[in-house]
């Protein structure tokens, strides 16, 4: 069971900074579906950088880097030329899964040393699960301490009111004298150094090691976990331990020795399925969806100056 | 300081000019990529771009390229202008291939179902049923078509590596994931000998035709229409959306089957894990490329033919890797994006702003 729990916590925290990132990009009103690019990319920059500096945090900045300069390409066509913001992520997860193979081209299967533990291992004895949750390096913390700061930015501060008033209505944001898209951009960027740090994680503490495409589909269920999540921080945060827990099942199910006749792909598959799932029971909820999704999600907007 | 003035009306000049725009930009950045690749770059674009034309057999291989591009291309451009978003394309490819290879392997060549048109058909129908879980989940519960359709792409893949490793798998195939080869009757006609040119081609022209002709001139074509620009209007019109995401879903979901089922048949000639399902993902390109018209399409899907097959080109003469054309297709997208702001706006040097 502590095994079991410590896994799904690190197979959650790529899914949470990516989730954490889209949801901000989101209630500023912009649609990023590039977040498997950005991941991508994150990924592999970051994997380079920790290979050839040595330093683990390096990479991760490097990662991050690497989103935010990724969502900035998004940005320039999406608010910069107010193109569709559903085209524009595309083309960005297209170019994304295509530019992290060209640059990883020749470190496929180069592995890592493995991330330190952020605590001592004696702090873990004598606490329920300790090793559980006190056994992780620093980035699944900061993770976590994220989600709480981004929780109280959009709730109790200001600069969070502003974001959402111009994710709600961007006209009357314009009108109380806000900069719409120089915030949207702000966002989007945010959400860019966030997937990059998911993709970082993967590539950096999670496998370790890069592999063309090794996201498998991670940016887009940070998507969905958004949705899920009604565009609340803590709400996704509780999401994305619950699919890291689905990830983890198939590596469980195989290890356990349970003489299951279970084809693999089926047990692969499960992730995908409960995303599917997971949108048909908050679709249900439809008041829940009306009240906190962004109201101007996807629309361009361009101030009539 | 450069910035966009609204245009009193779209420049229908712009709309034709955009895509000429971005594919010159592409070829721009694609030199500066090479460069930065350590290649020269003219004699890598005319890898990319001229080698493709170089005798009739790769002429041919460029059409047989095009044909899924197209077939799906066209069914994508209807359902984006609906503003029903199918990106799963991909995963109905898949089940269009596994429903045509189930008819191929399983019908006895004695019986009467054992002509071309049978498994044609169950490849089209399967990727219909693909399609129809997000039309379902979309207009009974409201739930985002992208994300599903998307995720059902993971799975259709998944569900193909089951059956050709697991239940499907020829037991004489020196354990390669791989079915047995298709029998002959499931072959599909060559247009020219000596190629692999086959008469799917002329049905990818047929369909784009008949669904331009359906957009333009029908009532189904203006419905759609509507209802992606102003779905409002569309109520009020009495159109029903649900219809409409329906149609839209099944006819790119099928028209994708198709294309999986013709791609099974004619050059892969087998089921096996890898069968160039990704052609899903570049056919979105294709649609944009196209203007959104599924005659568009047709010119799109052989821009992006001869990038693949330059691709594949440039791998063997250059030994540059394959993901180049990954990126090519990205960039191909942005820049067609970024131009198309130009059918709405009209740029304007303008002097900083005294505030």
């Amino acid at each position: 069971m502590e095994a079991f729990l410590a896994a799904m916590i690190v197979a959650a925290t790529p899914l949470l900074f990516a989730a954490l990132g889209e949801l901000v990009t989101e209630r500023s009103g912009v649609l990023n579906l590039g977040v498997e690019g950005m991941m991508l990319v994150g990924a592999v920059c970051a994997f380079i950088t920790a290979l050839s500096t040595g330093s683990t945090a390096l990479g991760a900045v490097a990662g991050a880097a690497a989103g935010v300069a990724m969502a900035g390409l998004f940005a320039l066509v999406a608010l910069g030329f107010s193109a569709n913001q559903a085209a524009a992520g595309l083309a960005l997860t297209i170019f994304g899964t295509g530019l992290s193979g060209l640059i990883g081209a020749g470190y496929v299967g180069v592995p890592l040393p493995k991330a330190q533990p952020l605590f001592p291992a004696s702090w873990a004895e004598g606490i329920p699960y300790g090793r559980a949750i006190l056994g992780h390096d620093a980035m699944v913390y900061l993770a976590v301490v994220l989600a709480i700061l981004l929780w109280w930015f959009l709730a109790r501060t200001r600069g969070g009111l502003k974001l959402r008033a111009v994710g709600d209505n961007a006209d009357s944001g314009h009108a109380l004298g806000l900069p719409v898209l120089w915030i949207r951009l702000l966002a989007t960027l945010f959400g860019g150094a966030m997937a990059g740090l998911g993709g970082a994680y993967l590539s950096l503490a999670y496998t370790p090691m890069w592999g063309e495409g090794m996201t498998a589909g991670r940016g887009w269920i940070a998507l969905a976990l958004v949705v899920f999540a009604t565009w609340r921080p803590l709400r996704v945060m509780v999401g994305a331990y619950l699919f890291g827990g689905v990830m983890i099942l198939q590596l469980f199910v195989q290890g356990s020795g349970l003489q299951i006749d279970f084809p693999a792909q089926f047990l692969s598959s499960l992730p995908y399925w409960a995303t599917i799932i997971v949108l048909v029971v908050i679709s249900r909820n439809l008041s829940s969806i009306r009240l906190n999704s962004p109201a101007s999600l996807g629309k361009p907007y361009r101030p009539d100056a | 300081m450069i910035t966009l003035e609204p245009r009193p009306a779209p420049s229908r000049l712009m709309a034709a000019l955009s895509p000429l725009l971005a594919i010159l930009l592409t070829l721009i950045a694609g030199a500066l990529l090479f460069a930065l690749l350590g290649k020269n770059p003219l004699q890598a674009l005319r890898v990319y771009f001229l080698s493709p034309f170089d005798d009739a057999y790769m002429r041919a291989e460029v059409l047989v390229k095009a044909v899924p591009l197209a077939l799906m291309g066209a069914g994508l451009a209807v359902c984006f202008r609906a503003n029903v978003w199918n990106i799963g394309a991909a995963g109905q490819f898949t089940l269009g291939a596994i429903g045509a290879g189930a008819a191929a392997l399983f019908i006895p060549a004695t019986s009467p179902f054992a002509v071309l048109l049978v498994p044609l058909i169950a490849g089209t129908v399967f990727g219909m049923l693909w399609a129809a879980i997000p039309a379902a989940l979309r207009t009974r519960l409201g739930v985002n078509e992208i994300l599903v359709s998307l995720m059902l792409t993971y799975v259709a893949t998944l569900l193909l590596d089951w059956l050709v490793r697991g239940p499907w798998r020829n037991p004489r195939g020196f354990g390669f994931p791989q079915t047995n080869v298709f029998p002959d009757w499931a072959g599909v006609p060559l247009l020219v000998e000596g190629t692999r040119l086959h008469v799917g081609a002329l049905i990818a022209v047929a369909v784009a035709v008949g669904l331009g002709l359906m957009m333009a001139r029908m009532l189904r074509g203006l419905r759609l229409r509507v209802t992606g620009a102003a779905p409002r209007a569309a109520g009020f019109a009495g159109f029903s959306a649900a219809g409409d995401v329906w149609f839209a879903l099944l006819l790119s979901g099928g028209l994708a089957g198709l294309a999986g089922a013709l791609e099974a048949l004619s050059t892969v000639g087998r089921l096996q894990p890898e069968i160039g399902a990704q052609a899903g993902f570049t056919a979105i390109i294709v649609a944009f490329l196209g203007r959104l018209n599924p005659v568009g399409a047709l010119l799109g899907a052989l821009v992006l033919a001869v990038s693949a097959i330059g691709g594949e080109n440039a791998q063997i003469l250059l030994q540059l890797p394959k993901n180049v054309t990954g990126v090519f297709q990205g960039m191909l997208l942005f820049f067609l994006l970024a131009c198309d702001a130009l059918i709405n706006y009209r740029p304007r040097l303008a002097a900083r702003r005294m505030a």
